[in-house]
């Protein structure tokens, strides 16, 4: 990694940030008549400030300056047109002529669109696979639910990225998977290094976030509602579409959230999955960062991602006004 | 009476370090790049304490020795590193009346272009960027060009390597093997990524990757792969009906280099330390012990017949002559090789 090279007024706005914090502690203690409680929320909100508050201002600062630290849009400019800054090189050596033969290029975009497209797709997977589970594990007169739960958190013990890797393994050409297809004379397929493994690797991973917040939204329900659905001459299928369905919405829009949000931002996932076929916006910044060594540009990239992460959330907002769904939205 | 203290405790405070500094040498190297037997037995024979330190790629290697001026005293920077520091005049000249082993370095990696008079740099270990491919899989005959890297019958087989200078120079060479691979001509370096986009879209390549490539290769996940020759001989030592060929339109050579930081506080010390690498006896130890190409004329009869016969370890002057370094771009020319490349890396495929 290079080393953070930050501007000349960071130490002073994390100077800030601390004199801000203090008075924050000084205003709670005031309002609280004590210093007892107050004390406990101090730890997590010197954490916020300097590792959520203090890194979103300084991508802020970095997106909206050029290499120099003067103020820039060109940043935006280089979203929308991938080709900007290199048009502009190509005007400084090789001059106008050759500088005009350089068309708008859409790879940021296209990858944007594609990461949200691909997004899309897993949390859809992830709620279709998700529901059924959920309503299984909640279910009470089923003895394996509470089974079905430890499984589903025990591969969570793992790191992510050693159960990514371990996918490998299993979808290699030489794989466990194609050596059975083999031995059951099928042959062998190509199962990695495309588009569905890298769909399969992101609802493997991010599955249990969907389940969770439905699972606890169905369990939080009185069951007494679905009784007298069935008394009230429901079936099972329309006590499920018009009782149990409607009340875990809470839950569905907080799966719904959880996994989206890690999707849009996956990386790792279609290098090792997707053999760098497909890329997606996270690795998009993670080689604008590294590889081209554009911090100014990787931060504008980063901060249109969470721009569009947050109208996202503000939209689920509204369809679960009180939180219901464990308020992650 | 103060003073006096205040004096005494400096110097007690001082002492240490002058000590120190007169008996250590600090060197950064790249992981896993030397045999470490051989650091103690330069502590043996000369008492110099020996402070070694560790990196993985030239880019984080550079920023600490810029912003820890005097921390290091050898430093082992790629070609195209060596240029950039001389350029930044970040190193130091070096005394070759204290290196008299520099005479063990093969003629052809002496004088090089990225360091003209090897007034700033020592090689250490070098290799080229080939072809490793599949015996049993692929045709002999075409392997000899970069081309097969196209070529239909091995569609889907292709492991091309992730690195923007390797895989746009190979393709430079595509376009013309009149190019260079430090080509700073816009339409050629267009017709390079176009020709890269195409080989992606038609579905030639089966991964973009780098270091997995080589068990990839030994355990059979690929016909054909972009790799270096240090890795080459790795997989072929575990499989043998793997090959390497370096392809006759041309490549690239790279040398890592011993270099003395401009900041350096133990410049003789460093000089000591440089020289023991080019002994045979150390030079030998340290390619058994990493399989990277030897630079050490006398250490390759130490290595013994089997080393001398293996075209990847011992490429022919044929081959020599028919591979070029990388220099260094500057920052222009390396936004206009990255834009082009990250289109590379984002095109789809059709499917």
């Amino acid at each position: 990694m290079t080393d953070l090279q930050l501007p000349a007024w960071a130490g002073w706005a994390m100077g800030l940030g601390l004199l801000l914090f203090i008075v924050l502690v000084a205003i709670s203690v005031r309002r609280n008549h004590g210093i007892k409680r107050s004390i406990f929320a101090a730890p997590y909100s010197l954490w916020m400030i300097i590792f959520t508050i203090l890194p979103c201002i300084l991508i802020a600062y970095y997106a909206l300056t050029d290499a120099n630290g003067r103020f820039t849009f060109d940043n935006f400019s280089s979203f929308w047109d991938s080709n900007h800054i290199m048009r502009e090189n190509l005007r400084a050596v090789a001059g106008d002529e050759m500088a005009a033969t350089v068309a708008r290029g859409s790879v940021n975009v296209d990858t944007l669109v594609y990461s949200l497209w691909m997004a899309f797709l897993c949390t859809a997977v992830s709620l279709v696979l998700g529901y059924p589970a959920a309503l299984f594990m909640a279910d009470r007169k089923m003895k394996l639910g509470a089974t079905l739960v430890v499984l589903f958190i025990i591969p969570m013990w793992m790191n992510f990225l050693l159960r990514t890797i371990a996918w490998m393994s299993l979808l290699e050409d030489n794989g466990l998977i194609n050596a059975f297809l083999q031995w059951i004379g099928v042959g062998k397929a190509q199962l990695m290094y495309n588009q569905e493994a890298v769909l399969l690797g992101m609802v493997y991973n991010f599955l249990p976030f969907m389940v969770f917040p439905i699972y606890t939204s169905l369990s939080k329900m009185d069951p007494k509602l679905a009784e007298a659905a069935q008394d009230l001459g429901c079936n099972d299928f329309r006590t499920l579409y018009k009782v149990t369905m409607p009340l875990s919405l809470p839950g569905v829009i907080s799966g719904i959230t959880m996994v989206f949000m890690p999707s849009v931002t996956t990386f790792f996932i279609p290098r090792v999955l997707g053999g760098g076929n497909t890329r997606m916006f996270g690795d998009l910044i993670e080689s604008t960062f590294k590889t081209a060594g554009n911090w100014n540009l990787g931060s504008a990239l980063s901060l249109i991602m969470m721009i569009l992460i947050l109208i996202s959330l503000s939209i689920l907002r509204k369809a679960d006004p009180n939180g219901e769904g464990g308020g992650i939205v | 009476m103060k003073k006096l203290i205040c004096a005494l405790l400096a110097a007690v405070l001082l002492l240490p370090v002058c000590a120190l500094a007169a008996e250590e040498v600090n060197i950064f190297n790249w992981e896993d790049y030397i045999d470490e037997s051989v650091l103690e037995q330069f502590e043996q024979e000369t008492g110099i304490k020996v402070n070694y330190m560790r990196f993985t790629e030239n880019e984080d290697m550079i920023i600490s020795v810029e912003s820890n001026p005097g921390k290091f005293d050898v430093v082992f920077p790629s070609e195209y590193m060596v240029e950039r520091m001389i350029n930044r005049g970040e190193l130091a000249e070096i005394n070759f009346d204290n290196i008299p082993n520099f005479a063990n370095i093969r003629d052809d990696l002496k004088n090089p272009s990225y360091d003209p008079g090897n007034a700033h740099s020592v090689p250490y270990m070098w290799g080229t960027l080939g072809i490793l491919y599949n015996t049993k899989l692929v045709d002999e005959a075409d392997v000899q060009t970069w081309g097969v890297l196209w070529n239909e019958k091995y569609a889907g087989q292709v492991l091309m390597m992730d690195s923007l200078r390797d895989t746009m120079g190979l393709a430079l060479l595509m376009v013309n093997p009149e190019n260079s691979m430090n080509c700073t001509d816009y339409a050629q370096l267009r017709a390079a990524a176009d020709l890269l986009i195409m080989q992606k879209q038609s579905g030639m390549v089966k991964s973009y990757g780098l270091d997995e490539f080589k068990d990839k290769m030994v355990a059979g996940e690929g016909a054909l792969a972009v790799v270096y020759s240090g890795d080459a001989e790795y997989a072929i030592e575990l499989n043998e009906d793997l090959a390497y060929v370096v392809p006759r339109e041309g490549s690239n050579i790279w040398v890592d280099n011993a270099v003395i930081p401009a900041t350096a506080r133990n410049k003789e010390n460093a000089e000591k330390f440089i020289d023991f690498l080019c002994r045979p006896e150390i030079a030998a130890a340290n390619v058994q012990e990493i399989g990277y190409c030897c630079v050490n004329v006398p250490a390759m009869e130490i290595l013994g017949e089997e080393y001398q016969s293996s075209s990847v370890m011992n490429p022919s002057e044929d081959v020599i002559s028919r591979c070029e370094y990388y220099h260094d771009l500057d920052e222009t020319w390396l936004s206009i090789y990255t834009t082009l490349y990250s289109e590379v890396l984002s095109a789809k495929v059709n499917n």
